[in-house]
């Protein structure tokens, strides 16, 4: 049984539509990356993913969504926001409980948040807002993780910790990335979108980054290129 | 925005404020209008502390008051922004806030008689009305990103608390700070209706000639003012709040019967107070009640409220264009600025009903005080945020100095947001024109309080409904006019 199935569907904004009779179905521990260039859908696609599987799935939006006057610890803690009654989430907004701090503590570490635990998100670099916004998923902890360029504004090492994070912490990964090599590194399977449509849908085995080359190069109005 | 059209607007509101003097009531009734302000300003400059127990006592009743009631207007309209999408919710804060707390105090006592709920209540229920606006403004521009992230099934209040209001909160409380500043006057002027606050003690001062015991409450009241930011810190609020508590302890006396008779038979219109059912003969007497009271009251009332709002607002306009490079940095250096602030804390930090009060003991009852103390609390209100907003204006190495800087450089730069500001204050001046009546000038004012006396409640009822509504109108019509001319909207003038 698929964990995420679109068929035949479309979408778009006030009107004009992004996304043009999308078919993909991902399976229960797929690891998928979405590429192609910007403006292409993958963003409006993922939010499509997201609301089939809101309560399996944790999300990492763009520009990370986080709430910037909230410390990293409660940015975190939003990921389990689900999970505990409105009265325990209210007394960890006053006061952090040890037991969530503890909770997040590999985390944490693992994405070298530790010494920023209670800074507040707003006074964090672009790379370290990021991690937070992956330490959020990651909290969540639910068996899915979507992710919107999660690694954009972290250099090539942090690239990898977080990548390996977000391989070891769910069973299923979908991620909308514009690195292919990375992409290839770490996913199985590889969507490419162009102008709100899939132009292929492949596995990453034995793929070479310069296979995609054309696909990036511009092409003529509503043009399929296909690698 | 467009140039000719806000010089053709300006000389529009200035050729009808002229209109208007020709039919305003500008004369001085005092026979030695010079000598008492002889007096006075010899006062002004011999401050007499020593009754000293009761100077801090009313200032100490004039800040728990204004705590209390600005916290209680928080809370309700912090409550209220939750459910401003309903239309209902947004007709009844529009309806509360249109109200001045005066005159909220005036009816209130009618049935809560003299204690401290009526004096809380007039604060809380008209600022809970704006509160509930600017909250649920503020809410609207939190950033909406958070609130997409969340795990399905966060539950409503929890989402709230932690991806909507955190984003929000410096904001809520910068305004509501400043709100408290205005509590503070709106406090101290319930004194004049009888409650404890500045007012009642400054009024009996006043009445004894008493004008050096006035300047050291005023002088006092402008310390409390000017030292805001460090004593009203949100942390220490729930000590304060204890305080203003134990101060009310007692005090606080309601009678049943005062308030069903007020409800059953003090506001009910006179004609159908005894008459069983609405047959046609009751609604006939009815008619000719209102009939009679919106012709032979309201309207005179209406009319003179306008002309002096009309007359203010222009006056308010010529008194910010005199005092806002007094602190701006582009006209003035440091230690004169200082100086600046100090004149303009001082015009803007004394409520308009007191400096009106001052000037009707010197120039006695006619339009005239009313103008001038509206002109010089706004014009210094407006004077300071147009001056700030001159500072931020950049400017080139070689700009010309003094009246040349001023004519061709910073006014048609700033002119815009001048504008703006003005219009924001349009619908405070009609309010506090309407007050002012209260005073013995003949705007709505002057005919609710002698209804009052007269215990005709039922027509004061009916004449600060239509004051409500002139204050709705002027709203309306002022946020037109800033759409055609397209005037930037700044939340913390309101």
């Amino acid at each position: 049984m698929a964990l995420f199935k679109l068929e035949g569907v479309s979408a778009g904004y006030n009107g004009k539509e992004v996304l043009h009779d999308i078919n993909l179905s991902i399976e229960a521990g797929e690891r998928v990356a979405l590429v192609g260039p910007s403006g292409a859908g993958k963003s409006t696609l993922l939010g499509l993913l997201y609301a089939q599987q809101k309560d399996q799935a944790a999300l990492v939006p763009q520009d990370s969504a986080l709430v910037r006057s909230l410390s990293v610890f409660h940015n975190i803690y939003i990921g389990r926001l689900h999970h505990h009654a409105t009265w325990y989430n209210l007394l960890n907004l006053i006061r952090p409980m040890n037991k969530e701090v503890e909770a997040m503590l590999p985390i944490l570490n693992r994405l070298r948040l530790e010494d920023k635990l209670f800074t507040r998100t707003g006074e964090l670099s672009g790379g370290q807002q990021q991690r937070t916004g992956v330490a959020r998923a990651l909290f969540h902890g639910g068996p899915a993780l979507l992710g919107d360029e999660p690694v954009s504004a972290v250099d090539a090492h942090q690239s990898q910790v977080v990548l390996d994070a977000i391989r070891a912490g769910h069973e299923t990964v979908v991620l909308a990335m514009h690195d292919i090599s990375l992409a290839l590194a770490y996913t199985q399977r590889l969507i490419g979108l162009k102008d709100g449509r899939i132009i292929f849908d492949r596995p990453t085995r034995g793929m070479q980054a310069s296979e995609l080359d054309e696909f990036y190069a511009p092409s003529d109005e509503g043009g399929f290129v296909l690698p | 925005m467009n140039r000719a059209s806000s010089v053709k607007t300006s000389l529009l509101f200035v050729a009808t404020a002229l209109a208007c003097i020709v039919f305003a009531d500008l004369e001085i009734n005092t026979q030695h209008p010079w000598r008492e302000l002889g007096r006075m300003a010899l006062g002004a400059v011999t401050p007499n502390f020593l009754d000293f127990g009761v100077l801090v006592e009313s200032l100490l009743q004039t800040v728990a008051f204004a705590l209390v009631g600005v916290s209680l207007g928080g809370l309700l309209g912090f409550g209220l922004a939750l459910l401003y999408h309903l239309a209902l919710v947004r007709v009844f804060c529009a309806a509360v806030r249109s109200v001045h707390e005066l005159f909220w105090a005036l009816l209130l006592l009618q049935f809560l008689g003299l204690n401290p709920i009526t004096g809380l209540l007039a604060i809380a229920l008209p600022y809970g009305g704006i509160f509930a606006k600017v909250y649920s403004e503020i809410l609207e521009e939190a950033d909406p990103a958070p609130l997409g992230a969340l795990p399905g099934g966060s539950g409503h209040v929890s989402a709230f608390f932690f991806a909507r209001l955190p984003d929000v909160w410096a904001h809520i409380i910068s305004y509501t700070s400043y709100r408290l500043e205005c509590g503070l006057r709106s406090s101290a002027v319930l004194g004049f209706v009888g409650l404890p606050t500045l007012g009642f003690h400054l009024e009996s001062y006043f009445r004894q000639g008493q004008y050096s015991q006035v300047s050291a409450l005023l002088i006092l009241f402008y310390i409390l003012i000017a030292t805001l930011r460090w004593w009203a810190r949100p942390r220490l609020l729930p000590f304060y709040l204890l305080g203003a508590l134990a101060l009310f302890w007692g005090s606080v006396d309601i009678s049943m019967e005062n308030v069903v008779r007020f409800f059953s038979e003090d506001i009910v219109p006179a004609p159908l107070r005894n008459a069983e059912g609405l047959g046609a003969e009751n609604l006939a007497a009815l008619g000719g009640w209102s009939w009679s009271l919106l012709m032979g009251q309201a309207l005179p009332a209406v009319v003179a409220t306008l002309l002096l709002t009309q007359i203010a607002l222009v006056g308010t306009g010529m008194i910010t264009l005199v005092v806002f490079p007094l602190v701006s940095r582009k006209f003035f250096s440091r230690p004169a600025r200082a100086v600046g602030h100090g004149i303009l804390v001082v015009m803007r930090s004394t409520p308009e009903y007191i400096l009106a009060y001052i000037f009707l003991q010197i120039w006695g009852p006619s339009m005239l005080p009313a103008i001038v103390a509206l002109a010089i609390h706004n014009g210094a209100i407006i004077g300071h945020l147009t001056g700030r907003h001159a500072d931020q204006l950049p400017s080139r190495p070689d700009a010309p100095r003094g009246l040349n800087l001023y004519g061709y450089d910073i006014l048609p730069r700033v002119y815009g947001q001048f504008m703006a500001f003005l219009f924001y204050r349009w619908e405070v001046i009609m309010r506090e024109t309407a007050i002012l009546g209260m005073l013995g000038i003949h705007t709505l004012g002057f005919y609710v309080d002698s209804a009052i006396q007269d215990i005709r409640l039922d027509r004061a009822l009916l004449l600060i409904f239509v004051t409500a509504l002139l204050n709705v109108g002027v709203d309306a019509l002022s946020r037109t006019i800033r759409a055609r001319l397209r005037l930037s909207r700044t939340p913390d003038v309101t």
